[in-house]
């Protein structure tokens, strides 16, 4: 126990003696792991390649500058089926997310044991499976392009959106609904007086932040071929067009500095 | 106007809150109803308007029987009865505006409530509540904006805007400064007499209780234990009610009280009727 007798006084310590015991060997055995697992990845790791990495790295600068700016024109289309995908996507998903999320909060589903197991299944499934994943099974269901991107970043936020919101919905102040029942109001009304506006800017949160995400993940889907300016990055790798590289980068880095920027103001203006 | 009978209620974890509770509220009585935490006080009006399902027994307002009654019935009654929340409940991101109309949320229809399409009679009786609790000026303020007196007003009239026959008031002043408690409990008071409502006010504070109400009923462990006059409130009734304590400081407090705020008192009085008068 914390707190031990000793000559009559009260000795208090945070953990007792076995409790303290067992946190030093649980330290004890952490390190210990860290330092076996640190010599296991030392031995299969090809030491020559790394000690050489950073000449390789010089190198690959070297022939990235300068970026090749005439390649912009290009690009401008590849930058906007990026932003598209990332909006039109993320539409898709809070439009789906929001009857998900309200089977899924325990406070506002239909049923607890039947329809809350699958709206939570809904989400895991979403959840589960990466963008990038959603869209090279797409690639191959519906052949490559943009409407592929738009659906796999469309899947793959469902689980996210429906996930926060279910979580803001469960967290509501419930005595506002309360009154709301009992001014003899329906289940529609308690909702759209009680519930909705208590998760509005857990949901305008939500949502400019998942679309804010999906910009970024939208850059690689065309790794895969699902549209966007991954697919001119992927081609610029391969034919080892490095000045077009480091062009591409830039323009995604500037596209994200953006979307970081107009979500935030979003989310100010709208909370 | 409500008659309780029987009324019993026990909690899914076995706990018993209601021990088979007789009460008659008449038309235009307003009743506290005092009685320590746990005593059941809350349980007792929500099992009422059924925010809380009562285990067994009837409940009566008017003819109508409330504890058996269907989800559309139900809602029907609940029109009938305003409530009013210790910790004010009202939708604090929506305008005052918008949570005195949610009190007519019974009378319309889905679609009209959402699109805020509420009949141009319902906006003036909001805007003529709102200025008789002086807060016609707030209408388009949010919610969340306003001081604690100034929300429990809003849910005054969110509550009265239902045009109830009966106010069931749940710990109206718990969370306001003294003075501003006062003024909830007259302004609750008066509006009960103009209207003729019957109220029922779960209150802890025994001294507000005793200066605005005319009947008041102890809550012990789930059951009556005292139903009398606020000046047949003994030491000897108040340890029934709450324990053993020394409840004479207490006693002696209400009447200083009463001397010092003749006002206060003449207030009670006009709302609450003379000793003796019919209610």
């Amino acid at each position: 126990m914390p707190t031990r007798d000793h000559n009559g006084s009260k000795i208090w310590h945070l953990r007792s003696t076995k409790h303290q015991l067992a946190v030093w060997f649980g330290w004890l055995l952490g390190v210990a792991i860290f330092v076996y697992c640190w010599r296991l990845i030392s031995d299969k790791t090809i030491w020559f390649f790394v000690t050489d990495a950073p000449k390789q790295a010089a190198d690959m600068a070297s022939r990235m500058v300068p970026p090749k700016w005439s390649y912009m024109d290009v690009l401008w289309g590849p930058v906007w089926d990026t932003i598209n995908i990332a909006t039109i996507g993320t539409m898709i998903a809070i439009v789906i997310a929001v009857p998900v999320a309200f089977c899924a909060a325990r406070n506002t589903t239909p049923s607890v044991h039947f329809v809350r197991p699958v709206a939570l299944f809904i989400i895991v499934a979403s959840r589960s499976i990466n963008s990038l994943i959603w869209a090279l099974m797409l690639v191959t269901l519906i052949g490559p392009g943009v409407l592929a991107g738009v659906i796999a970043i469309g899947l793959r936020s469902i689980g996210f959106c429906a996930k926060l919101l279910y979580e803001a919905i469960e967290e509501i102040d419930h005595s506002q609904v309360e009154a709301i029942i009992a001014t003899g109001a329906s289940r529609g009304q308690q909702l759209s007086f009680g519930i909705v506006p208590q998760i509005m800017p857990a949901f305008a949160g939500i949502s400019v932040f998942r679309w804010d995400i999906n910009i970024r993940e939208s850059t690689v889907l065309g790794l895969v071929g699902a549209g966007g300016i991954g697919l001119q990055l992927d081609a610029s790798i391969s034919t080892l067009a490095w000045t077009q590289v480091s062009l591409i980068l830039l323009v995604i880095l500037a596209t994200v500095i953006v979307s970081e920027w107009v979500s935030a103001k979003i989310r100010h203006a709208i909370i | 106007m409500l008659r309780i009978e029987n009324l019993e209620k026990r909690y899914q974890t076995g706990d018993l809150a209601l021990k088979s509770v007789n009460l008659e509220v008449p038309k235009g009585q307003v009743m506290a109803l005092i009685g320590p935490s746990g005593a059941g006080k809350s349980t007792l009006i929500r099992c009422v308007n059924r925010l809380v399902e009562p285990t067994a027994g009837k409940v009566f307002l008017g003819d109508l029987e409330l504890a058996h009654l269907g989800s559309s019935a139900l809602r029907r009654a609940r029109t009938r009865m305003g409530m009013i929340f210790q910790e004010y409940a009202l939708v604090e991101r929506l305008s005052v505006m918008e949570n005195v109309l949610s009190g007519r949320l019974g009378y319309v229809g889905f679609w009209r409530s959402y699109l805020r399409k509420f009949p141009q009679s319902d906006i003036d009786e909001a805007f003529n509540l709102l200025q008789r609790v002086g807060l016609d000026h707030m209408a388009d303020k949010r919610a969340d904006e306003l001081s604690g007196g100034q929300r429990q007003r809003v849910g005054i009239c969110r509550a009265l805007i239902q045009n109830p026959d009966l106010l069931l008031v749940d710990e109206p002043t718990a969370s306001l400064d003294p003075k501003t408690s006062r003024q909830i409990m007259r302004l609750i008071c008066e509006l009960c007499e103009e209207r003729q409502l019957a109220a029922i006010i779960n209150i802890h504070d025994v001294l507000l209780a005793q200066m605005f109400t005319r009947r008041i009923v102890g809550l012990q462990l789930g059951a009556i234990v005292y139903d009398g006059p606020p000046d047949q409130l003994s030491p000897d009734v108040l340890t029934q009610i709450y324990g053993e304590e020394d409840w004479e400081a207490t006693i002696e407090a209400t009447k200083d009280l009463d001397e010092d705020e003749a006002d206060v008192l003449a207030v009670a009085e006009k709302v609450i009727g003379r000793p003796g008068a019919p209610s």
